[in-house]
């Protein structure tokens, strides 16, 4: 069975992210699942049991700080040889700001067609891809090459199938133009014990509802007690309440959680664009007219600063 | 520094989008804007060239109503602009895209590309590195901000749990997102000058590219077919009588989330 190459995201520690065992699950479904790891010295050592656990038939590694301290393009270098010399049935990545990129030189130096934000892919290679904030549902596949595709986090039930992974340290040759982007510096600003916003299976947000960044540890509370994501709307963002990096929507993140929790946000349709293949939507706001009511399952329409202390401490209760 | 920067037209984020019979984005009904993060790209720009000199040039390839757009991003103060423009493009893939913006760049020769990070419309976030491999030149992309020094270019890369700082000399893309700066609105007197900033408009001949090679005859993707998505249903909407809380919670209980 040919084999079918995932792109391994991890964390600076080596935790294998859940995207990856995503990744892995779905490659089971098209070949035999062999995971591309890259990073710093000890990478492969220190992932290869959880990678074996979800099926991993083999590991391809390249490790050091050539590879790690430039931005993407030694890592698409890599990943082109490797697809040239094993000819795998379809190249799995996850749809990341990296993955993309490294999926974009990839197609580049193989002349190879991209799918990318896909939520399915079957093993003929037609992928599903939602489009425009989920309005249209796309099919599509490629033209030239085999399937390469940035797969959505949350997108496929990670399960595991435990394997026991041959590891290969892969050689690589880097042109000159593979280390013109350098990487001096990894600044860690936020670090906690929540899940990351993307792969988190719930999520909790607020939106300029919320009134400002202190009031949004009652945010930072529901989403803790459910053991979820924090995220904010555009708005609650500009207004300086919660950083960049946890925004919902066009210009931010698209997630699709099991539950999604939507706080003083009325649900523009850049917000949705974020939101709104999410499995069940609760919405609290006050505004009865709010448009995140159209797509929320269930909604309270009230003051969200006695919503959600009151539902914070029946939870705690019922724990 | 001689700055290009990559402008798209997409169809308002705000409004219903949808595909064309053809499958490609439906632009004849939409309400045609530039894409948002490019404005972002364009005040970075503006913003280096006050400080360093050089000549800002808009660079788009769009079909003939883009030009609506190339004049709306020289009426925030660029000098000048580049409309790559011909029947044969209709339906290109990112990977024809990518060769024909890499050639018009060529033609260019800038020290500086600056794109927005993504366009609303295909989300792709590839173009940047796509071009950047094509041309040989350093990619510095995601970038919450910009510094330059001589010939010298560090952004702060906005990662998961922070950032990265990351390096490279020029020639060099760098992708912006809407982090970076406060786009400037155009000024009345903007507008006006925009009217006469030369727009030069290049066909595929002119950047020695095939018509077999780009549009749907060269496209490296298909799109098999589409549909709209059934709106969302709206579930149970209760106003909070003192017990909200508690009900949303007995709500989350029969979903099994507590």
């Amino acid at each position: 069975m040919a084999e079918v190459l995932v792109l391994v995201e991890a964390t600076r520690d080596f935790t294998v992210k859940k995207v990856t065992l995503e990744l892995l699950t779905l490659a089971r479904q098209i070949g035999s699942p062999a995971a591309v790891v890259f990073g710093a010295s000890g990478a492969a050592a220190a992932m290869s049991e959880k990678l074996g656990e979800y099926g991993a038939e083999k590991i391809y590694t390249g490790e050091g700080d050539e590879i790690d301290g430039h931005l993407v393009s030694p890592k698409a270098t890599a990943l082109a040889s490797l697809v040239t010399r094993v000819q795998p049935a379809a190249v799995l990545l996850p749809s990341t700001q990296e993955g993309k990129e490294i999926a974009g030189r990839l197609a580049v130096k193989l002349d190879n067609g991209l799918l990318t934000d896909v939520v399915e892919l079957t093993a003929d290679g037609v992928a599903t891809q939602p489009a425009f904030a989920g309005q249209v549902i796309v099919k599509s596949k490629v033209s030239r090459g085999i399937p390469l595709a940035t797969v959505r986090p949350n997108s496929i039930a990670p399960t595991p199938a435990a394997a026991t992974p041959q590891v290969e340290a892969l050689e690589v040759s880097l042109g000159a133009a593979d280390t013109l982007a350098k990487v001096v510096d990894r600044v860690v600003e936020q670090k906690g014990s929540r899940p990351e916003l993307t792969e988190a299976s719930v999520v909790v947000s607020g939106g300029r509802g919320v009134g400002s960044g202190d009031n949004f540890k009652l945010v930072e509370e529901l989403a803790d007690l459910l053991g979820g994501a924090v995220g904010a709307s555009r708005a609650a963002v500009d207004s300086g309440f919660y950083p960049h990096q946890f925004q919902v929507g066009q210009t931010g993140k698209t997630v699709s959680p099991q539950l999604y929790i939507a706080l003083g946000i009325s649900g523009a349709i850049q917000h949705r664009a974020g939101m709104q293949t999410s499995k069940t939507i609760v919405a609290v706001n006050k505004d009865a007219e709010a448009p995140i009511f159209e797509l929320a399952d269930y909604g309270v329409v009230g003051d969200l600063f006695k919503v959600v202390p009151q539902a914070a401490e029946e939870i705690r209760k019922r724990k | 520094m001689n700055i290009v920067v990559l402008v798209k037209q997409v169809p308002d984020s705000g409004s219903e989008r949808g595909l064309a019979g053809d499958n490609t984005v439906e632009r004849q009904s939409a309400n045609n804007v530039i894409n948002e993060m490019d404005e972002y790209a364009i005040e970075e720009a503006l913003r280096i060239q006050a400080a360093e000199g050089g000549e800002v040039t808009i660079l788009t390839m769009g079909p003939e109503r883009a030009a609506e757009s190339i004049r709306k991003a020289l009426s925030m103060g660029p000098d000048k602009a580049v409309h790559v423009i011909d029947d044969a493009l209709h339906g290109s893939c990112a990977l024809s895209t990518s060769k024909v913006l890499a050639a018009a760049l060529g033609t260019l020769n800038p020290d500086l590309v600056i794109a927005g990070a993504e366009s609303t419309d295909g989300r792709v976030q590839v173009m940047p590195h796509m071009i950047a491999e094509r041309l040989g030149i350093a990619a510095l992309t995601g970038a919450r901000k910009l510094t330059v020094d001589g010939g010298t270019l560090t952004i702060e890369r906005q990662t998961e749990e922070g950032y990265e700082v990351v390096t490279a000399a020029t020639p060099a893309v760098v992708s912006v997102w809407d982090t970076i700066n406060e786009p400037r609105y155009p000024s009345f007197k903007g507008i006006m000058a925009a009217k006469k900033k030369p727009v030069q408009t290049l066909a595929l001949a002119d950047l020695g590219i095939e018509a077999g090679e780009v549009g749907f005859a060269g496209a490296s993707s298909e799109v098999v077919e589409h549909a709209k998505r059934p709106p969302r249903q709206g579930g149970q909407k209760v106003a909070d009588d003192g017990n909200g809380g508690a009900a949303l919670v007995e709500f989350l209980s029969s979903e099994k989330f507590v």
